[in-house]
């Protein structure tokens, strides 16, 4: 749409412009291998690197639970990121507020914002919760949330009928993932009760999905237990809160997000399964060692082989059998990709994005006899590498290379210098796959630049059929648009 | 007929009836009926603290400096000094086009942070930030500038960005400028524009060498125009067909070489007030150059600004500038004819930052729209002193307007469009309300100058008159 005018033309006469054959020359100096070396030897500066901050994950893990408000301690301005990022990626409005903390609360504190915020945000919204979180402003005056809270409700600037976890969530620690952790460890163990000794467990399985913005893969776990007949109770719920029927209505709390009724005695329910790892480590930890809950993690159910780790998990919880219906789709899936697989086979991948999701992405494509040439993660750990290099071992994929704490920018120089042919990733890695010249399939967080993917699941054997039809048909549109006539056939 | 005041009056006491006394007794303050009788800000009170709490829809100081008015600098580095976020949210999302090959003329597409972890924030980050320029100028050694932009940490750890700037100054050669942003400062995005604006008065204004030999005495520059999906370029294209010389584009498309030899214009031609009076007020002061304010928004205001900015100018560039408006002419008449059919008499809310609440009401009466409300984010009085002017007696303005009181407002008003930013577009879209963000022109424009107002028509027409909001109620509910 609309971009007429690029260039009107109009060269500045009074400056100095670069020669086009000295621009030439530089670019070309950066993608040179002496280029990447430098690249891979700076220890300060990060450039490009696709990673948000902690306070993002609380405040898109507070959507997920019923009539609950944000409520970040902190600048208003970090409040409008967090609500700009998330609504560009969802495409859907999302309510948060903060307390607007300025000079004085640095000089003072900022309880008295806080009290007058509750007070406030009641007033207009009505929530049944504040979740709430903090930014590295309040992180560094040293704020008390405990007490900050404490004394709200003693001085009854703090309905007692609404409640308020609180978590820590510095941005200068971790990630968005962390920052999603910690608020729902908080609202898990503020809320939820110990069942008493004796207690029968009920039938429920608690899912965590995890720092997860593709909703259609909540939507399709929800599904999948729904074809096994099996009860559960997804925490941090907002596939719906996020998604919900344009019908003329705004509505701040949508339906369809967790009950705080079930988030009390969730600890009671017979198992959880949480289908991320690094974004839930505090949670399971706190479900297991203090709630005493058969708590599970998984690896995120993308590909054939983790889709079936998930339903024997959860068979196994559950003591159900695998129904034949999901037998069937199984089966489906395995033609979908024996169909296509020889468009992935050999081909090189480059994949970058959170590690939950890398690990699901790099064994279905090793299934698939792609591979993943580079794997490159800014917020993954020596775990999460580990993982990575264990399932390079299993598929003796000895081309795979894994980066951890790595941006875009040296995403950048390894295209340049070794190709691969497809990148697999957030948007922001558009820039890097058009300097190398290869495609670039979106998938993860955030995706700001294609509309309706987030709906698609990457979970389970639809997520399977999903992939290799976005990856396969890109190639197929790439030869038919760079075959000359005789090669551009009919048959592919 | 007579305007009803009253009416109008009952109908803010009423948006505002949800709040506690003290918040009510705050808001009532901020959101009044126009009269282009009083003063601006006795309609509305602006540039104080928002309510904590309140969904308001403000920034902070670092998204006026590193958002606004530094990043679409293009050959300088902005690094987002401090913790890992505000970089990461800030990173491409303004749509501030940019000529120029990537990484070596442009480095507007580009995240760089100093990434702050925990022990920086215990040890401070000043060393880093000296290794982080070191890197960047051997990475990037065709940068011309280096801009420190902090967050809110660097003010409260106490380091000294001052110092590491003017080292790396000398050792790098290239201009290396603190800006002291920290989101905290201020009430809203605004006093990080006047931050932005002073830190380029002390390290770059007035720096580089003009040329005498080849001056002209058309040249001139303009200020506050971001190149929101091209805006500068249609916007140069009628300077040009004017007889001016445009040297210097700040900040859209611009460059920190323009921006040093900008004191060899002759003229400052102003489009975003908020966010650069400052500098052309400095430019005043001490260059004895004039500035003037001008509106591209819509056929009416493009030709009345053509004719105030040719005023300046002698007979020559004042003919051509009448054959500009006549040349375009026929143009906009057919522009008008296509799409005021079509738009008359729709309502139209508006929230946005500080210059375009006031700035675009001549753009949608030229197409027979109405504003029947309009309210900034980060407005000063001087901005409310120049909206009520622009408006109709009877509309509402408001101040620093949040979520609430704007939804409450347009159940009241029944907008037939609603014009904001990301934050708002889906609530109203929810409420079935069409929608077109006002910040990024939704991913379309330019929306400044002749071509620009084609496409600005053409989008609201698109958003009111889409066949896909008359499904919104199903058949069987009808």
């Amino acid at each position: 749409m609309g971009h007429i005018f690029r260039d009107a033309g109009i060269k500045k006469e009074v400056i100095d412009i670069m020669e086009k054959e000295e621009v030439k020359k530089i670019k070309e100096w950066m993608n040179t291998e002496e280029y990447k070396e430098k690249n891979f030897n700076r220890q300060a500066i990060v450039i490009n690197p696709e990673r948000a901050c902690q306070p993002l994950g609380a405040v898109l893990c507070a959507v997920g639970f019923e009539n609950t408000m944000s409520f970040v301690h902190g600048s208003h301005g970090c409040v409008a990121y967090y609500r700009n990022n998330l609504s560009r990626h969802f495409r859907e409005p999302l309510a948060a507020v903060s307390t607007s903390l300025t000079e004085d609360g640095a000089v003072f504190g900022g309880q008295a914002n806080a009290f007058e915020g509750f007070k406030n945000a009641a007033d207009l919204y009505k929530p049944k919760m504040f979740a709430i979180s903090t930014t590295c402003m309040s992180e560094i005056i040293g704020d008390d949330l405990g007490s900050i809270v404490a004394n709200a409700r003693e001085k009854g600037r703090l309905a007692e009928d609404i409640l308020a976890p609180y978590a820590n969530t510095p941005s200068f620690v971790g990630s968005q993932l962390e920052g999603y952790d910690n608020m729902l460890n908080a609202i898990i163990e503020g809320i939820a009760k110990k069942p008493e000794a004796g207690m029968e467990k009920t039938d429920v399985i608690n899912i965590i999905p995890g720092f997860d913005t593709t909703l259609g893969n909540i939507n399709e776990i929800k599904r999948i237990l729904k074809i096994f007949g099996a009860k559960f109770l997804v925490l941090a719920d907002y596939s719906n809160t996020l998604d919900y029927p344009l019908n003329g209505e705004y509505k701040m709390y949508p339906e369809g997000a967790t009950k705080l009724e079930d988030v009390k005695t969730c600890a009671n329910n017979k198992a959880t399964i949480a289908l991320q790892r690094y974004s839930t480590k505090k949670t399971v930890a706190t479900l297991s060692e203090k709630l005493g809950q058969d708590a599970r993690v998984v690896k995120s159910p993308i590909g054939i082989n983790y889709t079936d780790d998930f339903l024997m998990t959860v068979s196994e919880i559950s003591r159900l059998e695998i129904p034949k219906e999901l037998e069937d789709e199984r089966g489906k899936a395995i033609d979908c990709m024996t169909d296509a697989q020889q468009y992935i086979h050999g081909k090189k991948f480059a994949v970058f994005g959170d590690p939950d999701l890398l690990v699901g992405l790099v064994s279905y494509l090793l299934e698939m006899g792609g591979i993943p040439k580079y794997v490159l993660c800014s917020n993954g750990n020596e775990e999460f590498k580990k993982e990575i290099e264990d399932l390079f071992e299993n598929y003796s994929a000895s081309e795979g290379e894994v980066y951890i704490d790595k941006d875009l920018w040296h995403l950048r120089s390894l295209l340049m210098t070794d190709k691969a042919d497809m990148l697999i990733g957030p948007s922001h890695g558009k820039f890097a796959a058009r300097d190398a010249g290869i495609p670039h399939i979106r998938v993860g967080y955030p995706i700001f630049d294609r509309v309706n993917i987030h709906r698609y699941p990457l979970y389970g054997y639809t997520g399977v059929i999903n992939l290799t039809t976005w990856i396969v048909n890109k190639f197929l549109d790439i030869l038919d648009d760079t075959s000359d006539d005789a090669h551009f056939e009919l048959l592919r | 007929m007579a305007v009803d005041f009253k009416e109008k009056e009952v109908l803010i006491e009423e948006v505002i009836s949800v709040y506690s006394e003290r918040a009510k007794k705050n808001r009532k303050e901020h959101i009044g009926v126009n009269s282009r009788e009083t003063c601006g800000s006795c309609v509305a009170k602006s540039n104080i603290k928002s309510l904590p709490g309140v969904m308001t829809p403000r920034g902070c100081a670092y998204a006026g400096s590193k958002g606004v008015v530094w990043g679409p600098v293009k050959d300088v580095i902005n690094i987002s000094h401090g913790p890992i976020g505000c970089g990461h949210y800030s990173w491409g999302t303004r749509r501030n086009l940019a000529n120029g090959e990537t990484a070596v003329e442009s480095f507007v597409p580009f995240q760089f942070t100093t990434d702050f972890k925990e022990r920086d924030i215990v040890f401070g980050g000043d060393k880093k930030l000296e290794q982080a320029i070191k890197e960047l100028h051997e990475l990037f050694p065709t940068a011309k500038g280096i801009v420190i932009e902090s967050e809110c940490p660097i003010g409260l750890i106490g380091d000294d960005i001052e110092a590491v700037a003017k080292k790396m100054t000398d050792e790098t050669g290239i201009p290396v400028i603190p800006v002291r942003c920290e989101g905290f400062r201020g009430v809203s995005q605004s006093l990080g524009h006047h931050i932005a604006n002073d830190s380029i008065r002390d390290f770059v204004v007035g720096t580089g060498k003009i040329d005498e030999s080849k001056k002209t005495p058309y040249d001139v520059a303009i200020l506050g125009d971001y190149n929101i999906g091209g805006d500068v370029w249609s916007s140069m294209k009628i300077f040009k067909e004017m007889g001016l010389n445009v040297v210097a584009h700040w900040s859209g498309d611009g460059s920190i070489e323009e921006m040093k030899i900008t004191h060899g214009v002759n003229y400052l031609l102003l489009h975003c007030y908020r966010s650069m009076n400052y500098i052309a007020t400095h430019f005043e002061e001490k260059f004895g150059i004039p500035w003037v304010e001008y509106n591209f928004f819509g056929h009416t205001k493009i030709k009345e600004s053509i004719r105030k900015i040719a005023k300046l100018f002698d007979g020559n560039i004042q003919e051509k500038a009448e054959n500009v408006i006549k040349s375009y002419e026929p143009k906009m008449q057919q522009i008008i004819d296509k799409y005021r059919p079509r738009l008359e008499g729709k309502k139209v809310m508006m929230l946005v930052g500080g210059l375009r609440p006031r700035h675009i009401v001549g753009a949608y009466e030229d197409l027979g729209m109405k504003v029947v409300a309009t309210a900034y984010e980060f407005a000063h009085s001087d901005d409310y002193e120049r909206t009520t002017k622009e408006l109709e007696d009877g509309s509402i303005i408001a101040d620093d307007m949040n979520e609430y009181e704007l939804v409450e407002l347009a159940n009241r008003l029944k907008p037939d469009l609603v014009a904001s930013g990301i934050k708002e577009k889906y609530v109203f879209q929810k409420m079935g309300i069409p929608f077109r963000q006002m910040h990024s022109w939704d991913y379309s424009g330019p929306y400044h100058g002749y071509d620009g107002f084609e496409i600005f028509a053409r989008d609201m027409d698109l958003a009111i008159n889409s066949p896909a909001w008359k499904l919104v109620k199903p058949r069987w509910k009808k």
